[in-house]
């Protein structure tokens, strides 16, 4: 890890063109049909701009979701890339799939609290431990939209429908859930905080392994009243970063600017090569440590705040993909030739059976 | 097929001084984990190198160890190895089955039994052979712990006596089942030994069943189908294979792992063309194969009923969606938990139509482990020709069972990888092309796969109504269309699958329709209505569904045309009066449904009660 404080060259204004001679449209998507102020909308323009700037070819992403609001917002960026809606709360088994066939892909995976935390949790579970290598974003509004607003299982305990019932169980913290199953990036953001979501979501896609992007999205028709945990005054008033986020891609030049008092920036390099540029603002927090991360998620949930940042991150772990140990060609671009053993292969076993 | 018209059949005992030369079945009725099976399957081996047509079947329980279980094997010189229901020579190791095993048999027949259970006592009318197996493994085994796993392969050696095992075929046999582990091949072979000497020196021979050697089995193979149906895989071409471990399919995973590992990890960089995940459940297990369907790779899962069910939605999906996956489907007697270690043809009609809305989904139904490797590949093609889940229909019977085969024929076909546009296909076509256009009038369309590097290849895929151009559409004109053209697929998918094998009799009297490990006793019963009745009999034996426009001729051309299958509710002719209604009257219906392997005179029985013969 680095230690002198670096900051990407600023630039003038937005180029017309990314680093592989695209526009920004073939990363645009659909006009989308959520309802209007929805923060879905503001997490698919975050992706939207974050995979022009990052220069990604949108010919090599594959975006998936379940079912849900959230799952439907694939339709609305990157209309270049290979969009797969598939069944509630089972994106992951899909993406999993996908990258094994082809491993050069990069996997969006779309879901929502009801697809990952209720019908979904078993798969979301077991995508972490495999370290799938996925960026699943968790548009996390506590209700489930599509179906008129029952809660979902990341409500708080108290917190209120539209019509004043309370809920009485309480929330499963999809973050905690990941940092303690040993995901190896795990952030969280809020929809409405433009500069956080950009650089942590650029993170996320220079991580190899699964990142879970919890991302506080409310929903402005059934969960955006007084008595909801997840409408935007209630976030605006209760967010607490664990830092200030920068994000130096690894194809831009580092250079260091300006002296930061010691201790008070952290750098991570990710798998690509890229910085991720963390000004604390807890002194004491570090996202290397799994205990510590913990132990602060916990404390966030007792005080009703919103933990917002990089909340955990291994870069070493091999990612699925690695451990399986597979070709270099994508199995799915492997002809006959390879996938068909020789006929003295068939001769041997059948001289072991006669 | 060939119908073998040779047999003398009927109960062999009036047969007191006859002898019975290779054509009887051994039963032997052990506790589960006492390593019956080592010794069961180098009785097996034995035979089957002496070259007698031979069958081993495994009645076991749900359990790892203490249940009873029996595992029976088929001498047959007619090269009839379905289960015969009589048994001729029991080994009776089990004291908690004993007495109802010795009950249950015909007079005339031979009980070798474990000394202290004195079963001589229950019947006067069977020929007994009392062995002290404690002691006469003490010496060959000194170490206590093993004498429960050794004192097994001395009913080998007692069997060899008396009915005529050769002693050198033993020995063989107990060296390839022990290859890696020398020191137990010779702890083994010793008690086996002991077993024939003592055996030898004290028991009269008096019953009249006799092995003797003869040349059945020219290049033959012993497999089991579980393990035919993944080299098929392997050998088809298989890249991702994700999987939930259940009873009865999950050897044929296991199986194809191995293959693979051996196989497909090229030598020179060490890494692999392939992915095997055991998944945390059936549902992730077919979300995965989905996925790697959709991005390209041949992707099968394998399951049993209960996995099925849950796969459900998914499957719907694919349909729908269509993506091409294979399901193998290892069937075993449900519904619920069932009787999940007895075998059942119960899964036909959740298959063929799993998951809600209309939904139809192709079938595989192999009979015999050539069939299981030869469908085990051309899943493959299929699925990937019509872009939907295809379903592989073994059953326990089949899967866990060995069986004698032909050896398997190395595939002299080419990989149909189906209708997948590259990018400069896309370039040809300016780009103009739509993910669901029935561009060709055979309802198939054209997909492309992720990573396609050209800027007009991506779609989206989804389980909601969709347009020819793969856009979210909800216009009745849009969701019909795509509903009738899946449907023109699936009627044309007929072509791809294997073609009905029929053995057509301008005598006969009746007809008989079945599929997979319902063949060998259908096989069996034709021959015993025929000698023992004089009744000729047609003989369709379907192997894919939809049926073939040759079983409807079939079925047109019989009267009375007898379907069998092992299931209660006649799911096949279900299946066959559904796809040919008008000529329904003519299908009949001989259903077994108690889980063990179906067996021929159970089939004859039913017949002879409907003809009133």
């Amino acid at each position: 890890m680095r230690t002198a404080p670096v900051r990407r060259r600023r630039r003038r204004k937005a180029p017309a063109e990314n680093r592989i001679g695209l526009g920004p449209e073939p990363y645009r998507g659909l006009k989308t049909t959520l309802c209007a102020g929805c923060g879905h909308n503001s997490i698919s323009e975050r992706i939207v701009e974050c995979f022009f700037e990052m220069g990604i070819d949108p010919t090599q992403v594959v975006k998936l979701s379940g079912i849900g609001c959230s799952s439907k917002s694939p339709a609305y960026f990157l209309s270049m890339s290979h969009g797969f809606n598939s069944v509630h709360g089972r994106m992951p088994a899909v993406a999993t799939g996908a990258v094994l066939a082809n491993k050069n892909l990069l996997a969006l995976g779309v879901s929502g609290d009801g697809d990952t935390a209720s019908i979904g949790l078993g798969q979301f579970v077991h995508m972490m431990r495999r370290n799938v290598p996925v960026v699943y974003v968790i548009e996390d509004n506590g209700c489930y939209g599509l179906t008129k607003g029952q809660f979902s299982a990341t409500a708080h305990l108290g917190s209120t429908t539209k019509s004043g019932i309370a809920n009485e169980l309480p929330p499963i913290d999809t973050c905690g859930l990941a940092v303690q199953l040993g995901a190896t990036f795990v952030a969280r953001s809020f929809s409405g905080d433009k500069k956080q979501l950009q650089a942590i979501l650029k993170a996320a896609l220079s991580h190899r392994g699964t990142a879970v992007l919890d991302v506080v999205s409310p929903c402005v028709t059934f969960n955006d009243h007084p008595g909801s945990t997840k409408s935007y005054k209630y976030v605006r008033a209760n967010n607490v970063p664990l830092q200030s986020i920068g994000f130096v891609p690894h194809f831009d030049e580092i250079h260091v600017e300006g002296e930061f008092p010691p201790g008070t920036v952290r750098e991570v390099e990710m798998h690509d090569g890229s910085l991720v540029r963390l000004e604390k603002l807890e002194e004491e927090y570090d996202p290397t440590d799994r205990i510590k991360a913990l132990d602060r998620i916990e404390l966030a949930s007792e005080k009703g705040q919103i933990l917002t940042g990089l909340l955990y991150v291994d870069t070493d772990a091999p990612s699925f993909t690695e451990m399986l140990n597979l070709d270099d060609t994508p199995i799915a671009q492997i002809g006959q030739d390879r996938l068909r053993p020789p006929k003295r292969a068939l001769d041997e076993v059948m001289a072991e059976l006669a | 097929m060939q119908s073998v018209k040779v047999a003398p059949v009927g109960d062999s005992l009036q047969l007191k001084a006859r002898e019975v030369v290779n054509d009887f079945s051994i039963h032997v009725a052990t506790v589960n984990g006492s390593g019956s099976q080592s010794s069961n399957l180098i009785l097996l081996r034995a035979l089957f190198e002496m070259g007698i047509p031979v069958s081993g079947k495994n009645l076991f329980p749900s359990n790892i160890a203490g249940l009873p279980t029996w595992y029976t094997i088929r001498a047959s010189k007619y090269g009839f190895t379905g289960r015969k229901k009589e048994v001729d020579v029991l080994v009776a190791m089990n004291g908690q089955t004993g007495t109802e095993d010795v009950e249950s048999l015909h007079p005339g027949r031979a009980v070798i039994y474990d000394e202290p259970l004195r079963l001589q006592d229950l019947r006067n009318d069977l020929h007994f052979y009392p062995v002290p197996f404690d002691k006469l493994v003490a010496p060959v085994c000194p170490q206590h712990k093993l004498r429960k796993l050794v004192r097994n392969v001395i009913y080998d050696g007692v069997l060899a006596s008396l009915l005529g095992v050769e002693m050198e075929e033993l020995r063989r046999a107990i060296y390839k089942q022990f290859g890696k582990k020398p020191k137990a091949a010779v702890l083994n072979w010793n008690a086996a030994i002991a077993g024939y000497e003592w055996a030898e020196k004290n028991l009269e021979k008096s019953d009249p069943f006799r092995l003797e050697r003869m040349d059945g089995n020219e290049g033959k193979i012993i497999v089991e189908g579980n393990a035919a149906a993944a080299l098929g895989a392997v050998f088809g071409g298989v890249s991702v294979i994700t999987w939930y471990p259940i009873t009865p399919s999950s050897s044929l995973a296991e199986a194809a792992q191995e293959y693979l590992k051996r196989f497909r990890i090229d030598p020179e960089t060490g890494k692999a063309t392939f992915a095997v995940i055991q998944a945390e459940d059936e549902l992730a297990s077919i979300g995965m194969a989905i996925g790697a369907g959709w991005a390209g790779a041949r992707a099968m899962t394998t399951t049993a009923g209960p996995g099925i069910s849950l796969m459900s939605e998914f499957v719907g999906l694919a349909h729908f969606a269509e993506i091409p996956v294979v399901l193998i489907n290892v069937q075993r007697m449900g519904p619920s938990t069932g009787l999940p270690t007895r075998t059942s043809q119960g899964d036909f009609l959740s298959a063929a139509t799993l998951s809600h809305g209309d939904t139809t989904h192709p079938m595989l139904i192999p009979a015999t482990p050539e069939e299981c490797f030869e469908f085990g590949a051309k899943a493959f093609d299929v699925a990937e020709r019509i872009q939907a889940p295809v379903f592989v229909m073994l059953d326990l019977d089949l899967g866990m069972n060995y069986w004698t085969a032909d050896k398997f024929e190395y595939p002299d076909w080419n990989m149909d990888r189906g209708k997948v546009l590259s990018e400069q296909d896309i370039e040809s076509l300016q780009g103009d092309w739509g993910r669901y256009r029935d561009v060709d009038g055979d309802g198939i369309a054209y997909r492309t796969l992720p990573g396609n590097r050209h800027p007009q290849a991506a779609y989206f895929t989804r389980g909601t109504g969709h347009d020819e151009d793969a856009n979210y559409s909800e216009r009745e004109e849009d969701w019909i269309r795509n509903m009738d053209r899946i449907k023109k697929k699936m009627i044309g998918a007929r072509r791809w699958l294997p073609e009905p094998v029929i053995d057509d009799n301008a005598a006969a009297r009746i007809a008989l329709i079945a599929a997979g490990t319902s063949h060998e006793p259908v096989r069996e019963s034709r021959n015993q209505l025929l000698v023992e009745y004089g009744v000729e009999s047609a003989y369709c034996r379907v192997r894919g569904w939809p049926f073939s426009h040759n079983t409807e001729e079939f079925i047109a051309r019989h009267k009375r045309v007898y379907v069998v299958e092992q299931n209660r509710d006649g799911q096949l002719r279900a299946l066959l009066r559904r796809q040919f209604p008008a000529i329904h009257d003519h299908l009949r219906s001989v259903r077994y449904y108690g889980g063990m392997p179906l067996d021929a005179r159970s089939v004859t029985d039913a017949i002879v009660e409907e003809e009133r013969l």
